[in-house]
């Protein structure tokens, strides 16, 4: 259903798993590319083409950001973006191309059973002195405002999710 | 009430790209919405979620206060627009801002806080695309989501190329975004505040949510180093666990997409770092998230609309736009012409009434007819022709009274005890008494209400429009012909009805012949039939918003119909406006509780709906109605014409036009189905209203408006396939706009299957 989904909002999936996950992070990204930690999965950017924890300018420069999403909802194809003291807003946002890595046991069912995710333990991240901001992104940005629906408005034109499974 | 705005021009510049774009939302809403599991319980759940809300408000709002101080925010609560512009002003001159870029918000439309920033010296840049776009044209928003809906690709092109001059010109809409991409890009990195609204806020933890598509959102807030957020106080619910309804419902409702790009769940203590773009030594990890955070929530008259038990419903509005895209005035006229000082569609009447006041509801108020046709559309539920009704009922009694011409005022007994509405509105409202007269003295009262010196006076005294034909009323009435017969009840053993039909004022004064086809159709499925004396409904008063005048009907109408109801007998009713007034409107004017209003109610139907009743669950003898190659015998003067014969054999079939109420009431199919069943070949239309609407179509203010609407209906009567077919509908408005229409004679679905001369 989680595929389905995607598929209607126009992102692009690829599944993957902890040991093919170097090749398919690689096929993913447009470089130059930037990224965060992935948290809450079992692979990392550390082995990949990915620039790790880049500088303001150097995510200006770069055309693809890879970031984590912290939950997915089944049947939007919507996911969680945790805005974190990582940049992870930043880096998922000020590109044109954004890549999305999640867990397969982050996909809950529908949007009830996520917000009271939301609820229940609104800072599931590091030292945090709140609750965890979040986006839930459904496919890339869009605007209609100009006479015509477009994809790729203010932020991402495209959206790709990386689903790792065991 | 009169007005002074030029709806001809808006319907000539505007409406064209405003109808294109709401009806392709409403398509996208009616698809979205049926891809829900359960669409009618998320509605109640949010709307309960929001009444709940609203009850509780003060101490959700000390709440919200704590969570949000506890880290590290600021809500300042401000008593109204320039209290909150005030602080505003107050914020981004101790941040010594030189640029505030803003994502849309209706609510900062609301306290116009841009002409005050830029006052200031202050750059105040719309990200939003939409909204940009008309900062550039320097107009204002026609639509409470999609701001510039009133705008073509052409003409944005055009305002571009001519404010930017870019090389090469702008041409498609993806030129035309990647431009606004670029140039408000750059804005907003180099920003310092990030002004936003919120759709809705958590009181336990202050998160806000925001609806948006576009990233500029997002961007405006994760670019800089202090965040506004205004919102009224209304947006303010128990916990983030309470948006899930909303952030379902919203973007079906009002684009009709399932969910919109983002939505945006942003605490106080945003950890997102503040970057200076520039910066190429600084990993992001090392920079901090120290973001000011600022919740401005705005009063500007919402408790005092809490406190008003009419206008509180309002304040559950969510702002999603189903009501303007579902509305065929708002289809043709646009929010520049259906909208007050910031609000727009049919929920802006409760808005501007409680924000603006009742001067500025008064100017476009009358553009709801009450078709009813956002009330299923209305994602909490609201009623918005009842609050439209209200107020028109508080602008009436509020207006002066010595403009009365004492001459007239016999025709307009029924005077609301304190205040009275305008002449003309009394005239409709009191059509009851016209009809009356009308009658007793045909022809002569219709022969003299067509002579043009007549017809002047109504114009200038009433605003009765003189190109409208007036409704033509019969000497004698429905009810005097079926008490002067005797009953031909037909022997069916498995029907042992009893069965009241409702004497409504035009079936009872000028549209007789579908009152007695009725009676003959109902008799043949074996029913004993009564027509008895019963007050009119009341359904013309109240869409003038005399609330009191509407009362009396009601009481009287239900006094009457729930004796018969207590002796077994059900009520079947031909005017489809006037059984929504029964199904809707009474719970409003009498005591809901009311075991008599219910009794009445629960034995109510429709006229087709109960010959489909009697035919799938009775096995009453449909055989005995005419269908498409049985013929009629006579042809009244609202039969349907020369097409209509039903010459056996070669019958067109019929495209039938459902009433807007009776839509709203779910009533369309049982009549679809009745026709089917007898053989008739059926087309139906799909658009939202006639544009008649009872009185609405005969106002010299409106008559343009109505003819725009019904043009769409006359595209669908005369469209390929469509215009040979016989024009059926169950409103008497309907009827007589789709008479001035087209060529063809529409008739009443029960004047086609009532049983023939055989």
């Amino acid at each position: 259903m989680f595929a389905d989904a995607l598929e209607r909002v126009g992102v692009t999936l690829s599944r993957t798993s902890a040991a093919t996950f170097e090749a398919t992070i690689t096929d993913a990204v447009d470089p130059p590319a930037v990224g965060v930690p992935l948290t809450g999965t079992p692979v990392s950017l550390a082995e990949t083409p990915v620039s790790l924890d880049p500088t303001p300018a150097e995510l200006r420069r770069a055309t693809t950001g890879v970031t984590p999403a912290s939950l997915a909802v089944a049947d939007y194809g919507s996911v969680a973006l945790p805005c974190r003291s990582d940049g992870a807003e930043l880096v998922s946002l000020f590109v044109d191309r954004h890549v999305v890595v999640l867990d397969e046991s982050a996909v809950t069912p529908d949007m009830e059973t996520a917000f009271e995710r939301f609820a229940e333990s609104p800072s599931d991240s590091e030292s945090q002195s709140g609750p965890e901001s979040r986006i839930l992104a459904t496919g890339p940005s869009a605007t209609a405002d100009m006479g015509a629906l477009v994809q790729g408005a203010h932020g991402p034109k495209d959206v790709t999710a990386i689903l790792v499974e065991d | 009430m009169g007005t002074d705005r030029d709806y001809e021009r808006l319907m000539r510049t505007e409406g064209p790209s405003v109808r294109q774009n709401t009806l392709a939302f409403n398509e996208g809403r009616y698809d979205s919405v049926a891809r829900l599991d359960d669409y009618e319980a998320l509605k109640s759940e949010a709307r309960a979620i929001k009444e709940d809300a609203i009850e509780r408000l003060p101490d959700l709002i000390e709440e919200l206060r704590e969570a949000v101080a506890e880290q590290g925010g600021h809500v300042y609560l401000a008593d109204d627009a320039e209290d909150a512009n005030d602080y505003i002003r107050e914020v981004v001159a101790e941040r010594d801002a030189d640029r505030v870029v803003k994502s849309k918000s209706m609510t900062t439309e609301e306290i116009e806080v841009n002409e005050v920033l830029e006052a200031d010296g202050v750059d105040v840049v719309e990200t939003d695309l939409g909204e940009w776009v008309l900062q550039v044209a320097d107009e204002a928003p026609s639509h409470i989501v999609a701001p510039a809906i009133h705008k073509s690709r052409e003409g944005i092109a055009d305002l571009l190329n001519e404010r930017f001059d870019p090389d090469p010109p702008l041409e498609t809409a993806e030129e035309l975004t990647e431009f606004a991409r670029e140039h408000l890009g750059e804005l907003i990195e180099s920003a310092e505040v990030g002004m936003t609204g919120a759709n809705f806020i958590a009181a336990d933890s202050g998160t806000i949510a925001l609806v948006t598509s576009e990233g500029n959102a997002r961007k405006s807030v994760a670019a800089t180093d202090t965040h506004i957020a205004v919102a009224g106080v209304e947006k303010v619910v128990p916990s983030v666990a309470d948006f899930a309804p909303f952030v379902e419902l919203i973007g079906r409702s009002g684009t009709g997409q399932d969910i919109t790009s983002y939505i945006s769940l942003l605490s106080p203590s945003n950890q997102t770092p503040v970057v200076d773009f520039a910066d190429d030594e600084t990993p992001l990890s090392e920079l901090d998230g120290d973001r000011d955070f600022h919740l401005v929530l705005i009063d500007n008259g919402r408790t005092a609309m809490r406190e008003d038990d009419q206008l509180r419903e309002t304040l559950y509005c969510i702002r999603c736009s189903a009501c303007s895209n579902s509305c065929a005035n708002f289809q043709s006229v646009g929010g520049h012409g259906f909208g007050g000082e910031t609000y727009s569609g049919g929920i802006a009447t409760g808005w501007e009434a409680g924000i603006e006041g009742l001067d500025t509801a008064a100017e476009f108020n009358d553009l709801c007819t009450g078709c009813s046709r956002c009330v299923d559309a209305c994602p909490v539920e609201i009623d918005i022709p009842w609050i439209n009704t209200v107020v028109r009922d508080r602008i009436n009694r509020g207006a002066d009274e010595s403009a009365f011409d004492p001459l007239v005022d016999g025709l307009t007994p029924d005077e609301e005890d304190s205040g009275s509405p305008p002449l003309g509105k009394r005239f409709f409202g009191n059509f009851e008494t016209v009809a009356k007269l009308g009658s007793a003295t045909a022809p002569v009262s219709n022969w003299l209400a067509d002579l043009g010196p007549n017809r002047w006076f109504m114009e200038r005294a009433l605003g009765v429009d003189r190109r409208r034909d007036l409704p033509e009323f019969r000497r004698e009435t429905f009810r005097e012909w079926a008490a002067n017969r005797t009953s031909a009840t037909a022997a069916v053993e498995s029907v042992d009805s009893r069965v009241v039909v409702y004497p409504d004022l035009y079936t009872n004064h000028v549209r007789t012949e579908r009152g007695k086809a009725t009676v003959r159709t109902l008799e043949a499925l074996g029913c004993e039939v009564v027509v008895p004396p019963v007050r009119s409904s009341g359904r013309a008063p109240l869409s003038q918003g005399m609330i009191r005048t509407a009362t009396d009907h009601a009481e009287a109408v239900v006094a009457t119909l729930s004796e018969y109801v207590a002796e077994g007998y059900d009520v079947v009713v031909v005017e489809p406006s006037d059984l929504a007034m029964f199904e809707r409107e009474y719970e409003r004017l009498l005591d809901s509780e009311s075991d008599a209003l219910s009794s009445v109610t629960d034995r109510t139907y429709e006229v087709l709906e109960y010959v489909y009743g009697l035919v799938t669950q009775r096995d009453a003898p449909v055989d005995r109605l005419t269908g498409p190659g049985d013929g009629h015998a006579e042809a009244g003067p609202d039969a349907g014409g020369t097409a209509a014969g039903g010459r056996s054999g070669d019958h067109p079939g019929v495209v039938y036009h459902s009433h807007c109420q009776q839509r709203t009431l779910d009533l369309e199919a049982h009549t679809v189905a009745v026709l089917e069943q007898l053989g008739y070949d059926v087309a139906t239309t799909d658009v939202e209203c006639c544009g008649m609407a009872g009185s609405f179509g005969y106002k010299t203010d409106y008559y343009e408006v109505s003819m725009d609407v019904g043009e769409q209906l006359r595209g669908q009567l005369d469209a390929d396939g469509n215009r040979d077919r016989v024009p059926v509908a169950s409103g008497t408005s309907c009827l007589e706009q789709i008479e001035s229409l087209i060529a063809r004679r529409p008739t009443h679905p029960v004047r086609l299957i009532e049983p023939g001369d055989r």
